[in-house]
């Protein structure tokens, strides 16, 4: 019998194919984590419908679980509740900035729309202007500075 | 597990909402690398991939709700030109850019409402679709809307190209609200959404975007009909050909 890891710890370590710098927990696509006697049951949910990087994202769950000793792995994949950018953790915030990409505002599903500005992520200037309303994932726009002039990604509010 | 004749309904609207999305994801990739700007080729196939994962969910469900083994690949590839239920506008060629947008601008009103009063379905497999397609649609509407403007209010060119664009594929949207047995039977027990109810709402979002545009709301001088019943325009044979083409001639191919 192979000696088994705490499956949290084995899980902190798996992160996002298209945006590496943030673990699946940070992102708020891990959902759950049982374990159930000898077997591990992991729900996790897809940002956009479209997700490309879901069947990855489960095949390296399994990977790292398998690594930390569990070989009786269930992925689930659950649509509802509808993943939204509040689940992102600080620390997810904090990294996607120091990696350049300027972080969700929390959504605002008032009755009043809030448009705050988005700041840039390399100089911190509130002049900035969007270029794009999609980018190179579902979940980025493609935004500029206008200070220091430099492009940058902005992970929408969703 | 017993096939209720619910079952069976709850199938075909899936199968209906599906068709929509996938066909409209599969017409959409046709722009991939064609589309006037860059960031304009990065948006349409952002709105092809919402939609294609939509279409997944729904005849995954579709497959599990019919309950004869059909996986969501079986349905979008196996099935013959009769066999789609998808309402024939987004299987219309997209024309010119003008075009493409104008029909976006009035597919994507009509998914904002669905997808907001599917949330509250009773069946909980499609709320749960919904509650993600929801704010998809919300940005769909918006992109295609600020072209739409953009394009109407633009020179004389564009204009005159958006406007006849429109006035092509604006008849085909009378059949998303159509209602017919299957959809009365569902309406009644809460799955499926009213296309009575949906109409004003999408009315009011076109209306109020062709007046910001400038252009003339079309008249509908005549209604085409038969989507849902497997009846399509002469486009969506090749359409079909082209999607199903690999799967067919190689079974299984992966990469």
């Amino acid at each position: 019998m192979s000696v088994r890891t705490d499956p949290h710890a084995a899980l902190a370590e798996v992160t996002d194919p298209e945006i590496p710098v943030l673990t699946i927990e940070d992102l708020g696509v891990l959902r759950d984590v049982v374990v159930e006697g000898e077997r591990v049951v992991v729900t996790v949910t897809p940002t956009y419908s479209g997700c490309p990087a879901m069947d990855e994202i489960r095949a390296d769950v399994r990977a790292a679980l398998q690594r930390a000793g569990w070989d009786d792995v269930e992925v689930r994949t659950v649509l509802s509740p509808a993943w939204t950018t509040d689940w992102m953790t600080d620390e997810g915030r904090r990294r996607l900035q120091e990696h350049g990409i300027a972080p969700p505002a929390p959504r605002h599903d008032g009755p009043v729309l809030v448009r705050l500005g988005v700041r840039c992520p390399q100089c911190g200037s509130p002049d900035t202007e969007e270029l794009a309303r999609f980018s190179s994932t579902s979940c980025k726009a493609l935004w500029r500075c206008l200070s220091c002039r430099e492009p940058f990604d902005h992970f929408k509010a969703h | 597990m017993t096939v209720t004749a619910v079952d069976t309904a709850v199938a075909q609207y899936c199968l209906r909402l599906g068709d929509d999305a996938l066909v409209l994801a599969q017409r959409l990739s046709e722009w991939s690398a064609r589309s006037p700007q860059i960031e304009e080729d990065v948006a349409l196939m952002n709105v092809a991939l919402d939609l294609l994962g939509q279409a997944r969910s729904l005849l995954q469900l579709a497959g599990e709700r019919e309950g004869a083994g059909r996986s969501e690949d079986d349905l979008a590839f196996l099935r013959d030109e009769t066999d789609f239920v998808n309402a024939q506008l987004v299987e219309l060629d997209n024309g010119d850019f003008g075009r493409t947008m104008a029909r976006q601008l009035l597919v994507s009103a009509w998914h904002l409402p669905l997808w907001q009063a599917l949330t509250a379905s009773t069946d909980d497999g499609l709320a749960a679709v919904a509650g993600k397609a929801v704010k998809e649609a919300a940005y769909h509407l918006d992109h295609a809307r600020s072209w739409v403007v953009r394009l109407g209010d633009g020179t004389e060119e564009s204009h005159r190209r958006v406007q006849a664009g429109l006035d092509e594929v604006w008849p085909y949207a009378s059949e998303l609200f159509e209602v017919d047995a299957l959809l009365e039977g569902l309406v009644a027990r809460g799955v499926a959404a009213d296309p009575r109810a949906l109409e004003p709402a999408w009315r009011a979002a076109v209306e109020d975007a062709l007046a910001e545009a400038t252009l003339t709301v079309p008249e509908t001088t005549w209604r085409p009909s038969g989507g849902r019943r497997g009846t399509h325009t002469e486009a969506f044979g090749y359409l079909l050909a082209e999607m199903q083409h690999l799967h067919r001639s190689h079974p299984g191919a992966q990469w």
